[in-house]
């Protein structure tokens, strides 16, 4: 093992890493907010709204996210936008992953007691100003570690970028790859680089699971 | 797009083609990762010296690496380093298998965890041995427990066979892709489609699961 591939091209391996960074983050506030709305409208008091939702979830939740990926890179063109590899990956990965966060949010929703809605409604709140002011600030605590557990997830599921030139880690790997030939350090290279972001990150969620199994 | 161009019955079958390989992965990586994972999960949830610390750095690492880094090194260069050239195939079981068994050897040392001490004890002071309270005892209440995060790693292991396609392994959204390869106009209509197959194996393995479920309790 001599991993000064690393060293001689640190400027690439910067480059990827602060893209993965990049879209593993703004994939992530994305499929936040998209996964509110969508955890929101699951259990709105109207049925068609409920039935759109649960299907949303269940259809995404069950196909492979190179799947979606393909589809607006690949398919994009077909309807006049040409998506490059990075703005695919972002929806990509915000699609499939707010179907997660929709069914973390729901479980954390539900989780907050039913007199409080009452309680809030039966004060004149509108259902959109309970759920806002009332019921998501205490569902969101309990939300936390799952959600960490999906940014985990994000960090390494934004490797697909690589397969359709998004400009991220694995991409930049490739080409390093590519160049020096040096398969087994590049990738090990790689591999310590998406370590540095995932180690503490998952050590982190761990402890918030432990802290709020305590109380 | 053209929906009457890419569901030509050729197609159809290049597609099914590509399916049956798929499923046969998944099929084969869940039966082995199960029996790996099993494995490393017994042996850290038994705190067995030396191999219970190694195997935990094994499965902690496995765990924060994306799976697409380890199918191309599985494919790349494990046969530089160690001179075995396997098929695409083998390959793609054999990533799959590291990447799931350490997420199944998580599930199981939770299962096993969340089974009260005071049983074990119990037990063990009745006079049976640890293999046979494991056996006995351990097993099937955890097991239970364990039903619900096994199935949803099923899932995610035949919606990750779909990541091999870097390494040309013939699954279904490589023969899709190659479809696509003939005109631009079949993109949507066809990965829309391979999106249902997927979908309807996926959602029916997740509706088993909660009969079964729903069943037993």
């Amino acid at each position: 093992m001599d991993l000064s591939v690393i060293v001689e091209h640190w400027d690439r391996y910067i480059e990827g890493f602060g893209n993965t960074v990049l879209v593993s983050l703004l994939s992530l506030v994305l499929s936040f907010l998209l996964g509110s709305l969508i955890a929101v409208l699951r259990i709105s008091p109207i049925k068609i709204l409920r039935i759109v939702s649960a299907a949303y979830v269940e259809f995404v939740k069950n196909i492979p996210l190179l799947l979606i990926i393909f589809f607006f890179y690949y398919g994009s063109s077909e309807l006049g936008l040409s998506l490059d590899g990075f703005t695919a990956g972002t929806i990509g990965l915000t699609i499939y992953t707010s179907a997660f966060i929709a069914e973390a949010i729901r479980a954390g929703i539900l989780a907050v007691p039913k007199g409080q809605t009452e309680a809030a409604r039966s004060s004149g709140l509108t259902y959109g100003q309970t759920m806002i002011h009332i019921v998501l600030p205490q569902a969101i605590k309990i939300v936390v570690p799952p959600l960490g557990n999906q940014f985990l997830n994000l960090i390494k599921n934004s490797s697909i970028l690589g397969v359709i030139a998004g400009m991220d880690l694995m991409y930049f790997g490739d080409l390093i790859n590519s160049d020096t030939l040096d398969t087994v350090n590049v990738y090990i290279g790689v591999a310590l680089f998406y370590l540095v972001l995932t180690v503490p990150l998952s050590f982190g969620v761990r402890y918030l699971e432990i802290r709020m199994a305590r109380t | 797009m053209d929906f009457a161009g890419a569901y030509t019955s050729d197609h159809l079958i290049y597609l099914l083609k590509g399916f049956l390989v798929t499923l046969e992965m998944a099929a084969i990586a869940i039966v082995l990762s199960f029996v790996i994972g099993s494995l490393i999960g017994v042996i850290r949830y038994s705190k067995i010296p030396v191999l219970s610390q190694l195997m935990g750095v094994w499965v902690e690492l496995i765990r924060n690496l994306p799976l697409l880094l380890i199918i191309f090194f599985v494919y790349f260069a494990v046969p530089e380093i160690t001179g075995w050239n396997m098929s695409i195939l083998t390959s793609a079981i054999i990533s799959l298998t590291i990447f799931e068994s350490a997420m199944i050897a998580e599930i199981i040392r939770g299962g096993l965890n969340s089974i009260d001490k005071g049983q074990i004890e119990a037990s063990r002071s009745s006079g049976l041995s640890y293999v046979q309270t494991l056996w006995h005892i351990v097993f099937p209440q955890a097991l239970r427990r364990m039903v619900p995060p096994m199935v949803s790693q099923f899932i995610s292991l035949l919606k990750d066979t779909s990541l091999t396609v870097i390494i040309a392994a013939p699954e279904l959204v490589h023969n899709a892709q190659i479809i696509n390869g003939a005109s631009q106009q079949y993109v949507i209509p066809i990965f829309l489609l391979v999106a249902l197959m997927y979908f309807t194996v996926n959602y029916c393995i997740a509706l088993f699961a909660q009969r079964f479920e729903l069943k037993r309790t």
